[in-house]
């Protein structure tokens, strides 16, 4: 059995999980609920075992190549799933709100999908920038806090839906009817995307710290305005938006949920765009 | 000052500590912010006018497009926000402290109204029993509670986690403190570089600002630069020079003698590091080339430069004309020319890694690469920041304030105790200032805990 292996067992329990998730919704079915919980419960431990896998694989390798497995694009998307799938876990065990896993497990799946079909997974040596333990911590906080900015999107989007459909009058007992009664009030909606921002704040503030301090020890600058330096401060300011527009009268609900939204996006040009799109230090390696 | 004036500046102060206009500025930051990674910054002006044009680029360049995270107008914004972030702490900050500091200890009705966390009971223990009770339960779950007797009722306040209503302003002054350490470590630090090559020592750098030299109190030796790949590939696995400290021509201790530094493991004296940072060969390689005659097997090695003609045996010449690391994949490659005494030169490669490839030529001589020696000069980064620990001071701060602002709360009991005729009434409320649900579940078995302890 090899990492690879596993990695497409993991894809298939979440696109299991998200297709439960969906027939959820219409059907509710508390079984069908069950299940798509229990498989993301299945493909998140498949997961993890797979990344550990991968990183004894790497120390199999000959040349002294073993290194946690974090260090290329199609590292980082795996982990990002991964990430998705905990903070998501997590926020399930709390408020055991299902219907947010419809909104929720398709990034897990997406991104898992994008990895096994187009990314190159070879398992590369890393070159000397790479070589640092800054690279294990600035990795997991980075993507622990873009993993909680995802659920919180992902809420987010419910929110609007909701809100659109019943003017944000109801609460989670109102006979609504249709798809919308299973979702979670826009109180709780609410709630749960700002407890996200909350988890993902302060790791993005970890995750920009310990690339500075990596940076100023690699290169004795601590921030020299990389496309990439930049648009995580620019993902910065959208949440610290989000965070003080909780406390302004005219700035709550929709808008918040909007710079949720928007904040989730500018997270994936960071994450993405920049190293497609534009140029920097962050290339990932390999490619 | 009159009425109209102070009402002036009490709009322009309120303006400074408004809310809506800190999520207007980090909106604005982050916008004006994505300018810079479109446009790519501090090229040259030629490279410039090839993108934009000429008109395009005079406009950008006088709004300082080309340099903007340094340009007026962004050091403004950054300006206005601070001004922002410590006009809304000034203004906060005392009223924080009076609750902290100066807590209601009598509270009246209208206060208790005011809590979602209310309860209210009539038990038959008298008064001072009580009051006992209720401040050893509270000291037992809670904190201890200050208690005040007036007017014939007893308050019993109690509080945890004050503290964390501070941790917004340590967030706050966090940002400034790393302003400031920026702002120290552009005013009396250096960015800097310099290429040495091996064996040879350097005692000033290169200013990336204006490219100026700045001599250094000390000189830098550069004994060795190596370069080595994973095996069997192109891939490098590791950059390092061994450096030596020199002072006075003397290395000045025995750890920064020959000292390897590598990408990821600078260098420090006197507050300055060298940091890794590129090389390139210094000077031409000497190959040692073999030479041998078909006819007789007649061998010769010469030890030559690229370029130098040196005599073979019988009167002709040749020279290393070209030379090249890595031939397609064949390794190492040199291209000879020889210059027969009559007739044209004539030219061929021959490769390091197959040194009897070039019998199949048929020529009068058989030329072998047999080895070649490259020296390297080492490219160091040189910086001096005597801000940074300033910046890593307020990063600490950031993370500290911002755990505590988001995860603690601030959390307050009140209980009031009086006489209802030959019964003793009690009321009892709470609140916290972040995570009110969890307190609810607090205050909820309080409840249940507090009433069977008074009731029995």
């Amino acid at each position: 059995m090899t990492s690879a292996q596993l990695f497409n067992f993991v894809t298939v329990a979440y696109f299991g999980a998200m297709v439960l998730f969906v027939v959820f919704l219409p059907t509710r079915s508390k079984q069908i609920a069950l299940g798509a919980t229990f498989l993301a419960y299945v493909g998140f431990a498949i997961h993890t075992v797979a990344i550990g896998l991968r990183w004894y694989e790497s120390y199999q390798l000959p040349g002294g190549v073993g290194r946690a497995p974090l260090s290329n694009l199609y590292e980082s998307v795996v982990f990002f799933a991964w990430t998705i799938l905990l903070v998501y876990l997590l926020i399930d065990l709390k408020y055991k709100q299902r219907a947010v896993g419809a909104f929720v497990i398709p990034f897990a799946f997406l991104g898992m999908t994008w990895g096994q079909l187009r990314l190159d997974q070879s398992i590369d040596p890393l070159v000397p920038a790479l070589q640092s333990n800054w690279l294990t911590y600035h990795v997991i906080t980075c993507f622990l806090g873009y993993a909680a900015f995802a659920v919180a999107c992902g809420v987010s989007i419910m929110y609007l839906i909701k809100e659109g459909k019943d003017g944000g009058e109801s609460r989670s007992d109102s006979p609504a009817g249709g798809v919308l009664s299973l979702f979670p009030s826009t109180r709780i909606l609410d709630d749960i995307n700002y407890k996200a921002i909350m988890i993902g704040f302060p790791m993005l503030t970890l995750g920009i710290v310990t690339g500075a301090a990596w940076a100023n020890y690699a290169w004795g600058t601590y921030w020299s305005w990389d496309p990439k330096e930049t648009w995580s401060l620019i993902v910065w300011f959208i949440y610290a938006a989000f965070l003080h527009a909780r406390f302004t009268r005219g700035w709550v609900g929709r808008k918040a949920a909007w710079l949720s939204i928007v904040g989730f996006g500018a997270t994936i040009f960071c994450y993405l765009g920049v190293n497609l799109v534009l140029s920097g230090l962050h290339s990932y390696g390999g490619s | 000052m009159n009425a109209k004036e102070r009402n002036g500046l009490t709009a322009v102060w309120d303006f400074f500590c408004s809310l809506k206009l800190t999520i207007i500025l980090l909106i604005l930051l982050a916008v004006f912010s994505i300018f810079g990674t479109v446009i790519q910054q501090n090229l040259q002006p030629a490279q410039y006018r090839e993108i934009y044009g000429e008109t395009t680029y005079q406009f950008l360049n006088s709004l300082q497009f080309f340099d903007m995270y340094h340009s007026w107008w962004f050091f403004g914004l950054l300006g206005f926000f601070s001004i922002n972030l410590i006009s809304c702490s000034i203004k906060r900050l005392p009223r924080v402290l009076k609750i902290v500091k100066n807590p209601v200890l009598t509270p009246d009705d209208t206060l208790y109204r005011t809590f979602s966390n209310l309860e209210e009971a009539l038990v038959k223990t008298p008064a001072p029993e009580v009051r006992d009770r209720t401040a050893a339960l509270l000291k037992r779950e809670f904190s201890a509670p200050v208690i005040t007797e007036k007017d014939g009722k007893i308050h019993l306040f109690a509080q945890k986690g004050a503290y964390a209503r501070f941790g917004v302003y340590v967030t706050h002054l966090s940002i400034l403190i790393i302003f400031i350490g920026a702002i120290i470590g552009s005013l009396w630090g250096f960015k800097a570089f310099v290429n040495i090559p091996e064996g040879k020592a350097a005692n000033k750098v290169l200013l990336r600002s204006g490219a100026t030299e700045l001599p250094l109190d000390f000189a830098v030796r550069c004994d060795d630069f190596s370069v080595t790949y994973y095996p069997g590939t192109n891939r490098p696995k590791e950059f390092k020079s061994l450096l030596t400290i020199l002072e006075n021509g003397q290395p000045v201790s025995e750890q920064l003698t020959q000292r390897p530094i590598i990408v990821n493991d600078p260098l420090t004296y006197k507050g300055i590091t060298f940091y890794q940072s590129s090389y390139g060969p210094a000077g031409d390689p000497v190959f040692n080339v073999r030479v041998r005659v078909r006819e007789t097997g007649e061998t010769r090695t010469y030890n030559i430069r690229q370029g130098q003609r040196v005599e073979l045996p019988g009167g002709d010449f040749f020279r290393v004309a070209a030379f090249t690391p890595s031939f397609q994949e064949f390794g190492p490659a040199a291209r000879l020319e020889v210059f027969p005494s009559s007739g044209p030169p004539r030219a061929f490669n021959v490769l390091q890694a197959h040194p009897e490839f070039d019998a199949r030529r048929r020529g009068e001589f058989i030329f072998s690469l047999l080895d070649y020696q490259q020296s390297y000069y080492t490219g160091l980064q040189v910086n001096k920041d005597p801000g940074v620990w300033v910046v890593w001071a307020g990063c600490t701060l950031l993370i500290l304030g911002s755990l505590i602002a988001f995860f603690l709360s601030h959390r307050r009991i009140w209980i009031t105790i009086q006489p209802v005729g030959e019964k003793t009434g009690i009321k009892f409320g709470g609140t916290a200032h972040r995570n009110q649900p969890g307190f609810e579940l607090f205050f909820d078995d309080f409840k249940k805990k507090l009433k069977k302890e008074i009731s029995s």
